[in-house]
């Protein structure tokens, strides 16, 4: 029978499964960082287990870190509490790598993964981190879990789990020019909601999305959580394939030719089926801002600010009132008057050599506007700076106005220094405009790293494309 | 684990949907390495007028008197009404944690984020899914009726008003049942098969010796 990708990689891990469907699945790859981990390090000691394959946990801190001044450690002491207790971790148990704080390869655990290539083809990848979706890019059953199963991967290398129902995003044709990976999944997320893939693992697909690097694949595929599905992931091509080749986990020799013969299955077979299916037209989607408080309330560029009274389902309504209300913002009010305080280049969304060249491009030989407090730029990783600074990016960066800082999750979540203050406004390529999620009363505004660019040129959003 | 069989409580309603982790619990209280001690800094921004960190004396913070929460009426409350999408966002377990610390023993919804639902029954947090139509209904005495209560019957799958007059039947997997009326820690009845996973790890590296 034809199988989906899902199928593929859902029933080479099952180790075995209940009368009820709930099955043992086999993990390959756990990855680990500072937030989400000490209380299952602390579990299994408590009863007295031992971590069951060290050599599948891939480690490092990213969400406490700070971003800039590293000779001066972390201040924050209970930050520094939390990387120390990974560092203490990490040493007594072992694991496969670990890029600890001021490593130079230390950086957000979902840009360092692929990075290294201990993201493979083929894996069950875990991380008690939503955003482990990202991994999915790869051909990979890729999903976020919580510190419990953090523990349950540690103690038995499998988890406890339900297959979900798969669904299909089939996107046709071509993104225009201009017009990103961020854009065309923040237009999904909109056209689907945030619950639209609740219950499903998503395989994205179509010509648009093979059309779309790497980096673009692991943009779309991070915010399939966003869209409500714990996993979502691209079939494997040769654009797959090389960039795994050379990376320092890799395999190499024959061992490399057994393993492209293998991922070159990692597709879904023709006729396979899908429990739902949606389809897109790449050539429709237009450079994308969000307006609300969730990664659904999004508008494109040349449209305006929604007017809760033309909704008419009052949950809903509401929903807008609240988040209009949060956002300080006006019905009706075109997406282009909307000016901005702050702007932040970074996150597992946005982070990679491609998403920084973007921003560059539009940067180059202009300057932030006057009204802009701050704009900063997060490398995804210690690899990533290093790659910029050698394009001489960070001229670029820094030239214009913006800060050039060291890798970390850095604003997109705000557990270090970099956040909003009260009532500030921010152009933001992360995944989540959520209330307070960049600081305590920050109104945070999702967009591609060419529209944070010009924004950040502009004063106030602008449509990237007027500026090429 | 704490077990969950037969649970009467009151009713608290947070009548809005899509309510995220961040919500639930803010980041800066995720610093934390131990699992308890999160119930105060339950829904933080909305619930104080000030900003909250870690290590501040909560008892001494403004209170946001239009937070549901902290209407006398639901002070006691140990089942939460909320709206679709219950959860979603980050996967912080802290979440649960959180809401159970602070006295919550089950939730009603008419949908969760898969993460979220999946980590409440890790900690004894049974999250019980209605249709929109009987969660409309709740609300509507949840507010008619102070000191509104339900009972929770999980042996029958069954929520009922104290006096039996109003009652719904909801689903739950047969195993997340079966774990959370015996209070079973999933990592002990896995190990049960550690032979199997074994077996089955020898032979997959075997044949995919680049997963080592």
């Amino acid at each position: 029978m034809a199988r989906t990708l899902y199928d593929k990689l859902w029933d080479s891990h099952v180790v075995r499964e209940e009368a009820d469907g709930t099955a043992l699945l086999y993990i390959d790859r756990h990855l680990v960082h500072e937030v989400t981990s000490p209380q299952a390090y602390e579990g299994l000691a408590l009863a007295g287990r031992k971590p069951w394959r060290v050599s599948s946990v891939v480690a490092t801190a990213d969400h406490n870190t700070p971003t800039k001044d590293w000779h001066r450690g972390i201040e924050d002491p209970i930050s520094r509490m939390q990387v120390e207790t990974l560092d203490q971790n990490i040493r007594a148990h072992g694991a496969k790598a670990y890029f600890p704080f001021l490593h130079k390869h230390q950086g957000i655990v979902h840009v360092i993964g692929p990075e290294q290539g201990a993201t493979l083809p083929g894996m069950t990848v875990v991380c008690g981190d939503s955003h482990t979706s990202t991994h999915g890019a790869f051909a990979a059953l890729a999903f976020g879990i919580g510190t419990s199963e953090v523990e349950h991967v540690l103690a038995t290398q499998c988890l406890i789990m339900k297959k979900a129902k798969s669904m299909l995003i089939r996107v046709d044709g071509r993104l225009p020019a201009g017009v990103t990976a961020k854009d065309l999944v923040l237009a999904i997320i909109g056209r689907i909601g945030t619950a639209g893939g609740t219950g499903h693992a998503i395989e994205f697909a179509g010509e648009a999305i093979r059309a779309l690097s790497m980096e673009g694949r692991m943009t779309v595929c991070n915010m399939a959580i966003e869209a409500g599905a714990r996993a979502g992931m691209v079939a494997a091509d040769q654009r797959t394939i090389d960039y795994v080749k050379g990376r320092p986990f890799a395999p190499t020799g024959a061992m490399w030719d057994r393993a492209v013969a293998h991922w070159r299955t990692l597709v879904s077979d023709d006729g396979a089926r899908y429990d739902t299916t949606h389809v897109f037209a790449a050539a429709a989607v237009r450079p994308q801002v969000t307006w609300g408080t969730s990664p659904e309330m999004v508008a494109a560029i040349d449209e305006r600010v929604p007017d809760p009274d033309r909704e008419r389902d009052a949950t809903r309504r509401e929903g807008i009132a609240r988040a209009l209300a949060y956002m300080g913002l006006t019905p009706n009010t075109p997406m282009t008057d909307i000016r901005i305080d702050k702007v932040f280049i970074g996150s597992c969304t946005n982070s990679r050599i491609e998403d920084l060249r973007q921003a560059a491009a539009v940067v180059r030989g202009r300057r932030v506007a006057g009204s802009v407090k701050l704009a900063l730029v997060v490398p995804g990783s210690g690899l990533v700076k290093a790659q910029a600074e050698a394009e001489g990016l960070d001229r670029v960066f820094r030239d214009a106005g913006f800060e050039w800082r060291e890798p970390g999750c850095s604003m997109c979540l705000a557990m270090n220094d970099d956040r909003l203050a009260p009532g500030e406004r921010c152009a933001s390529t992360s995944n989540r405009n959520f209330e307070g999620r960049q600081g305590a009363g920050g109104r945070t505004h999702l967009v591609s790293p060419a529209m944070a660019a010009a924004a950040a040129v502009a004063g106030h959003f602008v449509d990237v494309r007027r500026l090429y | 684990m704490q077990p969950f069989r037969v649970h009467s409580g009151i009713v608290a309603p947070l009548d809005r949907a899509n309510v995220d982790t961040d919500a639930i619990i803010p980041k800066q209280f995720l610093k934390s390495i131990k699992r308890s001690g999160f119930g105060p800094n339950l829904f933080d921004e909305w619930r104080y007028l000030d900003h909250g960190e870690p290590g501040m004396d909560h008892t001494k913070r403004p209170h946001n008197p239009q937070f549901v929460l902290n209407d006398p009426r639901y002070a006691r409350a140990s089942i939460l009404l909320a709206r679709r999408n219950f959860g979603c966002g980050s996967s912080r377990e802290h979440a649960p944690w959180a809401l159970a610390d602070f006295g919550f023993r089950a939730l009603i919804a008419p949908s969760y984020a898969d993460i979220f639902h999946n980590n409440c029954y890790k900690n004894g947090l049974l999250p019980i899914v209605l249709p929109e139509s009987q969660v409309d209904r709740l609300f509507a005495d949840t507010y008619a009726f102070p000191g509104f209560q339900l009972t929770i019957d999980l042996e029958r799958q069954v929520v009922a008003t104290v006096d039996g007059a109003l009652a719904f039947g909801f689903d739950v997997e047969p195993f997340r049942k079966h774990c959370l009326l015996n209070g079973l820690d999933d990592i002990g009845l896995t190990l049960q098969h550690a032979d199997t996973i074994q077996e089955f790890e020898a032979k997959r590296l075997a044949e995919q010796p680049w997963l080592v």
